[in-house]
């Protein structure tokens, strides 16, 4: 279990996630991407610039 | 039989900033594989001198896919490599024109591969006149971008001039090379072809009420055969940009004029792609298509590192 940054709700994140991975928080909807996995550290991920996407 | 626990194991970074659905099942794809090894690369964590020597994570695998999310990254990035004479898939080349749709349809146009018809201008007056030539409704998209956004249909002068305007107080410079597409009337779908190496290795249709299909605008997939027109504009199109990984924006367009494209008669059109993408999203499309996309990349990526390595 970890703590999401934006609203503070228990998240639960699976065991496999990478660092870098994007993932969200089923509470608030933010999008929120892995810093570290030990210890497993979530920040806001940033917004989508005008050149991201395929 | 080679014993596996001798045999080199091919090295295959993924190079990317964000990790989606689409690098972890990548990564997976690489790590179940006992001849491969995943090397992950942040292109972000590293500084970079222009010439000579790379940092040193950039020499250890012998290819290197770019799967970064920022189209100004990958641009620069497989060109550096490219010139430190590292392996990067897709080329500075390919990821170039792909990532610019003046370019893309420039590259098509040229090579003769059927492509929606584009006029470019550089100025809201020359824009006007040309989107007048062009016709409503006709289709404004900035030259870099993704996901649908930004694109207008402009129905009218007056939402042109209106459309036009906004643009230019947008800020960035990309807003004022103004790419305005023919619009094409769609049978409420378009399509998705995958394509590696001039093959198209699979295809989704994608249904939309709304005028744009993409997914991430809400557009719902389904499976799609590969038919040889399909397979012969793939590798046009492959042939014009050059080799690598790919997937084709398609649409259905009516053969005869003013008669429309009846879905259930493959007579009655003809395809011409949209546009071309180069770090394609595959992860929702691998069980519509019933094709492993990851399984077909990787499989590509180990080819062209034996073939680096062998010479």
């Amino acid at each position: 279990m970890v703590e999401c940054p934006e609203c503070a709700a228990a998240m639960n994140v699976a065991s496999d996630v990478e660092q870098g991975e994007i993932c969200m928080c089923e509470d608030c909807g933010a999008e929120l991407e892995v810093k570290t996995t030990e210890p497993l550290k979530l920040e806001l991920a940033p917004e989508a610039q005008e050149d991201w996407g395929q | 039989m080679n014993d596996p626990k001798t045999v080199k194991k091919i090295k295959i970074g993924v190079l990317c900033t964000r990790i989606r659905g689409d690098e972890k099942l990548l990564f997976e794809e690489i790590r179940q594989r006992d001849d491969c090894e995943l090397i992950k690369i942040n292109p972000e964590h590293y500084p970079y001198l222009l010439t000579g020597k790379v940092p040193e994570v950039f020499y250890e695998p012998d290819v290197i896919i770019d799967r970064c999310i920022n189209h100004s990254v990958a641009q620069y990035i497989s060109k550096i490599l490219h010139e430190a004479g590292i392996l990067i898939i897709n080329s500075p080349k390919l990821i170039n024109i792909c990532g610019d749709k003046l370019l893309t349809s420039l590259y098509l146009e040229t090579k003769g591969v059927p492509t929606a018809k584009v006029k470019v201008a550089y100025s809201e007056k020359s824009a006007l006149k040309a989107i007048e030539e062009m016709g409503y409704p006709c289709v404004l998209k900035p030259a870099v971008g993704s996901w649908g956004r930004l694109i207008s249909k402009v129905e009218s002068k007056t939402s042109a001039e209106a459309i036009l305007e906004h643009k230019a107080v947008l800020g960035t410079y990309h807003h004022s090379i103004f790419y305005i597409q023919e619009y094409i009337e769609k049978p409420q779908r378009d399509i998705r072809a995958f394509v590696i190496d001039g093959k198209c290795i699979a295809a989704i249709y994608r249904y939309s009420e709304h005028w744009i299909t993409n997914t991430a605008r809400g557009g719902k997939a389904t499976g799609c055969e590969i038919t040889d027109e399909m397979k012969q504009i793939a590798k046009a199109a492959q042939d014009a940009i050059g080799p690598g990984v790919i997937a084709l924006d398609l649409f259905e367009v009516p053969k005869t004029k003013d008669v429309p494209v009846d879905i259930n008669d493959p007579s009655s059109y003809k395809l011409i792609i949209n546009e071309i993408n180069h770090t394609m999203e595959f992860k929702n499309s691998i069980t519509t298509s019933g094709v492993n996309i990851p399984g077909k990349m990787v499989d590509y990526l180990i080819k062209k590192a034996k073939e680096k390595i062998k010479n």
